[in-house]
């Protein structure tokens, strides 16, 4: 078959001794910044873009795949040992995983989160190879309004759906596609939101933005908010699995796998929702309900599985489409602008096998992942002993390193600490960092299709309805933006679940990702 | 008059801790214990958990003796924290524990029992595990 064919040079590609240090250097980077929470996967591929230009996109983008999937697996770590998720995705693994590690199950805790994440990435790639080319196929029949579409539905989407202030997000969502706009108009040569500043003209780098917003916000918000802490990680030895365990787990994992992938390859997925659904779900058909609550092992398999499945998912319109719907994705997004790769439904066709390469990494990585994690977890728990203050001081030396090396000018370096300012305040003032980083890569691309859409029907604003998708998509579009006062109806009537869901997805998932770590106790705390 | 001992929940701070009580036994003056943590780092092993705590106090208690617990986290160094706790209580010795460390953590972590010996007014008794 095609697909396999296809496939199998991937793995010709990524198998290279090369490329597989690559692979390995991304899976200890991403699970390295997956256990320090505060630190993603998004902020780091931000922070290596700069450095890995000089390399082949190939290359370079096996190893992003190692990060993005790393940073999955080194969140369920810091959430069971020390009840601190690393991650906004493992926030619900830390419920019942923390409990385990308290009872001194923390061997079976970790063993079930690498296992499960393992298992689901596997099938989520599968899954992957599957979805992605059936996308691509129906994509590329889509003309521009379809397409112009699609991608209000994933800004909107991303910014409604998840968190808990559509002001702020739909704010956050402005900031972006302001960003986005700076610069020389590309169909009619004026300069816009320029200021007079010739240096604007090219517009505002991507990579310093990303940068600017994830690291350098991250870095000051931290230096201004230190909360003196100092707890101590559960002991633990080698992670491993009883037969009842694995009984346990394995139907849990698949469960997981079937709420993460398609949540993840929607827009507006994320991993909060289809990890909490996997939770509650689990907890239902559990045999040992009065477990739950005091370490079940049920709960943490499941949402392990579902995070890893959403990240998989999450690549299906990322590759497909070029629409990203987490902050990795849309910093990857960046990358393959930045190496002159136009991302969208032609980019099977034009770059099969940079693409089947990286899918086949992902299977590399995960494997390397299970390797690594599964008897390594309690070592690298050991990072989260390294002072902060040094941690972030790296950081910021890497962000300006990097800021500076794209265009080898200091007007970088001002606009990057004025935007890092700007993420410093976005942070203060509770906005999701999610819906800027989306709005700024897709806002121009967004434009571009509207441009096209309205150039094809002469400027007649009805040339954006002349798709059936797109008016499939429109309805979609106002359905999101009505359900707020669907949703009140609703609400009369009392659920259980609906008000526990409320409770846990609200305080973690206000837009903020991967690369965000509003979800620590810290962080919350310090907000109130 | 007391004697100040730098405890930390390992083998070396246990040593030390029971010198420390053998010392103020001896000459029935008051024991401080100091346990801190700089707190810059989301874990730290060495900065006393509250169930530590209980079972140290539950031990000071069981020996009897006059004793202060100065567990804090204030952002400074451990050495710090024990010069001023001997300043302020009057120190006639100093307990800390010692373990072996390479040059190189030696040369980025510095060394709390090394700060200790060279600045403190009052002698210094070191223990080993």
């Amino acid at each position: 078959m095609d697909v396999w064919g296809s496939l199998l040079d991937g793995f010709a590609t990524a198998a290279t001794p090369a490329n597989l240090v690559y692979a390995l250097v991304g899976v200890l980077l991403g699970t390295a910044v997956g256990v320090l929470p505060g630190l993603g996967p998004a902020m780091t591929v931000a922070l290596l873009l700069p450095v890995t230009y000089a390399l082949e996109p190939t290359s370079a983008f096996i190893m992003f795949a190692g990060i993005y999937y790393g940073g999955m697996y080194g969140g369920s770590t810091t959430s069971i040992l020390l009840n601190t998720p690393g991650e906004s995705s493992s926030v619900v693994t830390a419920i019942e995983g923390n409990k385990m590690a308290k009872a001194g199950r923390a061997s079976q805790a970790l063993a079930t989160a690498a296992i499960g994440s393992f298992v689901a990435g596997t099938i989520g790639t599968a899954l992957l190879v599957l979805f992605a080319p059936v996308v691509v196929g129906f994509a590329v029949s889509l003309g521009s309004p379809s397409y112009f579409a699609i991608m209000i539905l994933a800004l909107l989407a991303v910014t409604a759906v998840l968190g808990s202030s559509r002001v702020r997000g739909f704010s956050s969502l402005g900031l972006g596609l302001a960003i986005g706009l700076v610069g020389m108009d590309y169909t009619t040569g004026q300069p816009r939101l320029t200021f007079g500043v010739p240096l604007l003209a090219d517009g505002l780098d991507v990579v310093v933005v990303a940068v600017a917003i994830f690291a350098v916000g991250e870095a000051l918000w931290v230096a201004a908010h230190l909360r003196r802490t100092a707890s101590q990680i559960i002991p633990v030895g080698k992670p491993w699995m009883g037969k009842d365990d694995w009984k346990r787990s394995w139907r849990p994992w698949l469960r997981g796998t079937a709420y993460g992938f398609p949540f993840g390859a929607l827009p507006a997925g994320g991993a909060e929702i289809p990890t909490f659904l996997s939770y509650v779900t689990e907890k239902r058909l559990s045999r040992r309900p009065e477990e739950f609550g005091h370490g079940a092992i049920e709960g943490v398999a499941g949402p392990e599985a579902a995070n890893n499945a959403s990240a998989a998912g999450t690549l299906v319109p990322m590759l497909s489409l070029g629409l990203p719907t987490n902050a990795t994705a849309a910093v990857m997004l960046a990358a393959f602008t930045g190496y002159g790769i136009q991302p969208g439904p032609l980019l099977f066709d034009r770059e099969p096998e940079l693409v089947w390469a990286l899918i086949a990494s992902l299977f590399i990585g995960n494997a390397l992942l299970l390797l690594i994690n599964l008897p390594l977890a309690p070592a690298w728990a050991r990072l989260l002993q390294i002072p902060r203050p040094y941690l972030y001081a790296g950081i910021l030396f890497f962000a300006t390193l990097g800021a500076y090396s794209v265009n080898l000018q200091s007007f970088d370096l001002v606009i990057l600490l004025t935007l890092g300012l700007l993420g410093f305040a976005m942070r203060r003032f509770g906005l999701p960092v999610l819906p800027l980083v989306i709005g700024l890569i897709l806002g121009p691309r967004a434009e571009e299709q509207l441009r096209k859409s309205l150039q094809l029907s002469s400027g007649n604003i009805s040339g954006l309805w002349s798709e059936p998708v797109a008016v499939v998509v429109y309805v979609v579009v106002a359905l999101i933006l009505a359900w707020p006062l669907v949703a009140r109806v609703v609400r009369r009537r009392p659920a259980t679940d609906a008000s526990a869901l409320a409770a846990i997805v609200h305080p973690t998932s206000d837009g903020r990702t991967d690369a965000d770590p509003s979800t620590t106790p810290e962080r919350s705390e310090a907000r109130r | 008059m007391s004697v100040v001992v730098g405890y930390v929940p390992t083998p070396e701070g246990e040593a030390a801790l029971e010198h420390a009580i053998r010392e103020v036994t001896q000459r029935g003056t008051r024991l401080v214990v100091v346990n801190t943590s700089r707190g810059d780092a989301l874990v730290d092993q060495r900065y006393a958990q509250p169930d530590q705590v209980k079972v140290l106090e539950d031990r000071l208690d069981a020996a009897g003796l006059e004793h202060l617990l100065l567990h804090s986290i204030r952002g400074r160094e451990a050495a710090e924290e024990i010069l001023e706790a001997a300043a302020e209580h009057r120190a006639d010795l100093i307990v800390v524990g010692l373990r072996r460390r390479t040059p190189v953590g030696k040369l980025l972590m510095g060394s709390t029992a090394q700060r200790v010996l060279l600045d403190a007014l009052c002698p210094v008794l070191a223990v080993k595990a």
